[in-house]
């Protein structure tokens, strides 16, 4: 595996930076600042889960945009998250409905939704990625994915008093 | 959440919604989930969750890749060792300089003119900077010499031009067309500055002799040699310039 195999990364790290993001603009931001810092890095990269890598390392760029105030937050209530065009746009409404509810859930319980439902990474992989114990993955997710239903439902609760899995 | 749930853990079923249990623990909690449909509709819309997640956003993978995200992950221009090979360049420009003084005219490539251009605005950028004109300072000229020694793995040591009245100030390196591209600053007595522009050229590969242009009343000589590319930029007049460029060949070739 070489530094090329980066570029065959690149579609997985637009989507997962999209759904990340909900804006597409930013999210190639973030996926060329994650390519430039990968191969600024490169020689800290050793043989394993490339793409496993490439996430850790956008995950601490977005960590660090999200911490500036400079930056443009997710898409608030009334913008609309911008979904990627497709051919079908018969079920654009249910898609609009998802993605603002995802939106809506906290930035650390969309980024395991995303690295574990829409990336496939391994629990253990998604909690490198983080740097959290897997327990706080664990934990992420099930709140993560309540709170999704109810917002789906169109019930969102005040708060959720799920019982924390650690 | 049900408390039953514990009896089968809720970290197993969302393992089971993520299709990670073996084929024993998968039947366990199936069966168990036969019994709790509450849960079973539950871990369902939990699935649903994910089946939507690649709806909404797969279509990202079909999409042309914009092309600065391809050229952000070539390597090319990143490298430390291509960062460093232009520095390579300064143990092999004197020979070139020297056959070109001796008054030979070799015949090469036209040196592609953006390297002047390149160079007079790295020299414009950079030359009227007061406080950060360089990335490592002349002060520092140990480790400006070891910083690029090591990179290049041979030693280095950029010209003195003290009899032509310039003292180094220091370096930096900068993003080129083809790859990094070093930038060697001096400066005379009265706050003159002229700046050494080297680069490496991916797609040249002769050897010129000096040229000259003139980008927005900067003078700059420039030259190829090999897959290198030179630019000796200051804002002076033609005679000086080359002066001082003939100093630069004769400090590197003593």
């Amino acid at each position: 595996m070489g530094r090329h195999d980066i570029v065959a990364e690149i579609p997985r790290l637009r989507r997962y930076a999209r759904a990340l993001t909900g804006d597409a603009v930013r999210a190639d931001d973030l996926v060329q600042d994650t390519l430039e810092r990968a191969l600024g890095k490169w020689s800290l990269w050793r043989p394993g889960n490339l793409r496993a890598w490439l996430f850790s390392i956008m995950h601490n760029l977005f960590v660090n945009q999200a911490r500036s105030p400079r930056v443009v937050d997710y898409p608030g209530d009334e913008a609309l998250p911008e979904l990627p065009t497709r051919g079908n746009q018969g079920d654009a409404l249910e898609l609009r409905d998802f993605a603002r509810s995802l939106a809506r859930l906290s930035e650390e319980q969309r980024e395991v939704l995303l690295l574990v439902g829409l990336e496939d990474l391994s629990y253990e992989d998604a909690a490198k990625v983080l740097t959290v114990p897997i327990g706080t993955v664990m934990s992420r997710l099930s709140r993560g994915r309540e709170r999704l239903r109810a917002l789906l439902a169109g019930n969102e609760p005040a708060e959720m008093h799920l019982k924390a899995v650690k | 959440m049900n408390t039953n749930t514990r009896s089968i853990g809720e970290q197993e079923l969302h393992a089971f919604a993520d299709g990670r249990l073996d084929a024993t623990r998968r039947a366990a909690v199936e069966a168990w989930l036969a019994e709790h449909p509450d849960m079973r509709q539950t871990v369902a819309e939990w699935r649903i969750q994910g089946e939507q997640l690649h709806h909404a956003f797969d279509p990202v993978l079909d999409e042309a890749v914009p092309a600065r995200l391809t050229k952000a992950a070539k390597p090319a221009s990143r490298l430390p060792t291509l960062r460093m090979a232009a520095a390579i360049a300064w143990l092999a420009v004197g020979g070139l300089i020297g056959y070109q003084l001796r008054g030979a005219p070799p015949q090469g490539p036209q040196p592609t003119s953006s390297l002047a251009r390149q160079a007079a605005l790295a020299h414009a950028v950079f030359s009227p900077e007061v406080r950060h004109p360089v990335e490592v300072g002349a002060a520092e000229e140990t480790h400006l010499v070891a910083w690029l020694s090591k990179r290049l793995g041979a030693e280095l040591k950029p010209p003195r031009l003290s009899g032509q009245g310039f003292e180094l100030v220091g370096g930096r390196l900068l993003p080129g067309e083809a790859g990094p591209v070093a930038q060697f600053m001096y400066q005379d007595a009265r706050g003159q500055r002229l700046t050494l522009y080297v680069q490496r050229d991916a797609q040249e590969n002769g050897e010129t002799a000096f040229r000259y242009a003139r980008e927005n009343g900067i003078g700059v000589f420039y030259w190829l040699d090999g897959r290198f590319g030179y630019a000796l930029s200051g804002e002076m007049e033609k005679p000086d310039l080359l002066r001082i460029a003939t100093a630069v060949y004769q400090q590197l070739n003593p």
